[in-house]
């Protein structure tokens, strides 16, 4: 068995080598699209634009303003002196936030009735809108309670602190950097795409110029076909892994703080089902033009956006979270994002990992059945 | 003309029979934008709640009853040692842990400032950023409670209390669905992923077979054989529009709030730079694919990541966002987006528009001429 094997695998070894092409897809481009796409990946809601149009002009009015402007998130670049201004910025997204104060502003709140404070936000984004909208409440809310416990410092009446101080501490990601948690999903979309494209073109271009052949009637298993077709790309998409681990460690500071062994172990079993799905696809498609389609339609968006890479799953309607099951970078990234943010064992991520290791059993099972079934 | 119309004709011919394409032509946009539009959500809600309460009073249940109402956190579990917390974060069972100091009722009766803990899991960095703004927003909540009660008492002995009241609007997208952020992008991403290398394979393919210096040797000009070639893609690109416009109206229920005419006009614009890029792509590429792998790695993946679809531009870094000024989805994404959420008009697109098409007109001359160099 495995005499046979070897000719196969030093033969696919030397076919990677020459084509440069291929060889750039597997190597570089994963560690060339990390590094691309790692600084541009970003969900931080900072700098948001701020306009202010303040109608009443008092010093309250004025304080209010300020406690925008110390906050790290705002941006203040549009003092109004028109109303009608307001639609031009938010049409043309000049502006996220308009904040209005109405020139009763501070008498009312003198009065000591409810002043009001009109807030616009751009909400076409929703996600940045509703931490926008988060903000600005905790801001006014804040500065309410700053105002009355200072009346109640002077009354001498009552005597009254805040009666409750939130203290927040976050784990594994404390400067809440949103590339520690898209990282780790930019690995796992990228190596996705190499392998299942490099696997499927290089089977199917055989197919196109039948070399295929040649090795389909020399007394070769299908079984030993496969494994000599998929350990040197096994093999390579590993070091691109390894490059690609290292680009994110020196550019993004993203530590593995769990064991390496797991990481390696979990990795493999994740290219391997990237390999099956190539070698699915090369069975099922007779032209490079036609698998390189089909690796692209189930690869790059799935993996995109069904994998919980951006999008989470718990969000999605239930048929298409039944959907994810068979996306394998679902499973890879729990264990990662476990991994290397965590530090968690395989107690946290065993049921992935069992998961994973049936999408292999399946794919590469699908593929014995459909060569043996087309004699290639 | 009549030339040209037997050239359309002969493309429409060569997609007719090639059975694998019609499908990837009409039924995967739609197919994909299902999927996207269901799976691209970002809500934040369920945020998953264990609650470590060494204080077991009335007031601390009182707290732990504004967030379990607040429609925002499901109850997991109630935690009874430090050292199980640890465990909740780790596996992923909880997201959010609040703890409540022993000393908590007490020092709310004795008007004390009393701390709560927030304990976040942090590696899903906007997800945590949105958990902490509602926790601390709940927070608040019951402070303001604490004081407006006092307040009562105040007002009855005669003093004024100010309060601000915050009146939050959200232009556009009121109920903050992000499918209507999400849902126009797709549309756009859509009809650039198609017409680009749509059109990039079919010249490529007729130069691989052959028939493609079968063309260059009868009598037609090679604006005639272009425009040959590049009628169909448009015709294809806008029945495609037409449809996923559609399925979004129906389906999804995201209306167009703009002009659909205004629409269908820039997206002729926007497809002279597609089919521009993919003309120019088959300039470099001998072989189908070639084309593939550079549509996909230098078109494709960086007007995913970079155009503003779902990353925000203004979050990049400096190099980044000038990268992605040259990238006509950029500004496609805001024209579709201001069109179908905004509503607004060709005087607010005006910027976009205009750069769209200086960046189509040179696209499309660079690559035509490129094209005619290698005819001759």
């Amino acid at each position: 068995m495995f005499k046979k094997l070897k000719p196969i695998i030093k033969k696919e070894f030397r076919q990677i080598v020459r084509d440069r092409r291929i060889l750039a897809v597997l190597l570089f481009v994963p560690a060339f699209l990390l590094m691309m796409f790692g600084y541009a990946l970003n969900f931080d809601v900072k700098h948001i634009s701020l306009a202010v149009y303040d109608e009443d002009r008092t010093p309250e009015s004025r304080n209010l303003i300020e406690q925008f402007i110390h906050s790290e998130y705002f941006d203040w670049n549009y003092y109004l002196n028109d109303k009608k201004a307001v639609d031009k910025l938010l049409d043309n997204e000049k502006a996220k936030l308009v904040i209005i104060i109405p020139n009763n502003f501070s008498k009312k709140l003198k009065r000591g009735e409810g002043a009001e404070v009109q807030i616009i936000i751009d909400g076409a984004n929703a996600n940045t809108a509703s931490i926008i909208s988060g903000y600005v409440n905790s801001i006014i809310q804040n500065y309410a309670l700053k105002i009355i416990s200072e009346i109640f410092q002077h009354s001498k009446v009552l005597r009254l602190n805040i009666p409750l101080e939130p203290r927040a501490r976050i784990w594994y990601n404390p400067e809440l950097k949103s590339a520690k948690f898209l990282v780790p999903g930019l690995i796992a979309f990228i190596l996705m795409i190499t392998t299942v494209i490099s696997t499927s073109l290089s089977i199917v271009r055989e197919k196109e110029r039948g070399t295929i052949e040649q090795i389909i009637v020399s007394p070769i298993h299908p079984i030993q076909l496969i494994i000599g077709k998929t350990l040197p790309y096994m093999l390579f998409a590993l070091v691109s892994a390894y490059l690609i681990l290292t680009v994110g460690y020196l550019l993004f500071d993203i530590e593995v703080k769990g064991s390496q062994f797991l990481l390696f172990m979990v990795t493999l079993i994740y290219l391997l089902a990237g390999l099956g799905m190539g070698i699915f696809i090369s069975t099922i498609s007779d032209s490079q033009q036609v698998a390189f389609q089909i690796s692209a339609l189930i690869t790059i968006l799935p993996t995109f956006i069904l994998s919980g890479f951006v999008f989470p799953i718990k969000n999605m309607p239930m048929f298409i979270q039944v959907v994810t099951y068979i996306i394998p970078a679902r499973y890879f990234l729990v264990a990662i994002r476990g991994i290397i943010l965590k530090g968690s064992g395989l107690g946290a991520f065993w049921k992935e990992v069992v998961f994973l290791l049936i999408f292999n059993i399946l794919i590469f099972g699908l593929s014995w059945l459909r060569m043996r079934k087309i004699k290639i | 003309m009549t030339k040209i119309y037997h050239l359309i004709r002969k493309e429409f011919l060569q997609l007719k029979r090639d059975k694998k394409m019609l499908p990837i032509i009409f039924v995967a946009p739609i197919f994909q934008l299902i999927i996207l539009g269901y799976a691209v959500n970002m809500d934040i809600k369920n945020i998953q709640l264990a609650v470590y309460d060494l204080d077991k009073s009335s007031k601390s249940r009182e707290l732990i009853r504004g967030f379990t109402n607040s429609g925002y956190f499901t109850l997991i579990d109630y935690i009874n040692h430090y050292q199980e917390l640890d465990h909740y974060l780790d596996y992923g069972k909880a997201s959010l842990v609040v703890v409540i100091p022993n000393d908590f009722a007490k020092k709310i009766n004795g008007r004390e400032t009393a701390q709560v803990q927030i304990i976040i899991d942090g590696s899903d960095s906007s997800f945590a950023m949105a958990s902490l703004q509602y926790a601390t927003l709940i927070l608040n909540r019951y402070s303001q409670n604490i004081v407006l009660e006092l307040i009562r008492v105040m007002r009855y002995q005669g003093l004024r209390i100010p309060q601000i009241i915050p009146q939050v609007r959200v232009w556009y997208n009121p109920e903050l669905l992000s499918k209507n952020f999400m849902i126009p992008g797709v549309l756009a991403l859509l009809l650039m992923v198609i017409t680009a290398l749509l059109t990039s394979l079919g010249l490529v393919r007729e130069r691989e077979i052959g028939t493609m210096e079968q063309l260059i040797v009868t009598p037609i000009k090679s604006y005639v054989l272009l425009t040959g070639k590049l009628a169909p893609f448009v015709l294809i690109g806008m029945i495609d529009v037409i449809l996923v416009i559609t399925v979004a109206n129906l389906w999804f229920k995201v209306q167009i709030k703009g002009s659909v005419i205004l629409l269908l006009l820039l997206c002729i614009i926007f497809l002279l730079t597609t089919l521009g890029l993919g003309l120019f792509v088959s300039t470099i590429s001998k072989t189908q694919q070639q084309a593939m792998m550079v549509t996909m790695f230098f078109i494709m993946l960086p007007m995913i990541y970079l155009s503003g679809f779902v990353f925000p531009i203004e979050n990049m870094p400096k190099i980044m966002q000038a990268i992605s000024y040259l990238l006509p989805l950029r500004y496609f994404v805001v024209i579709v987006r201001g069109i179908f959420l905004k509503g607004v008009g060709i005087k607010e697109l005006w910027d976009e528009t205009l750069l769209l098409f200086l960046l189509g007109i040179f696209i499309f001359s660079l690559s035509v001429m490129r094209f005619r160099k290698k005819l001759g």
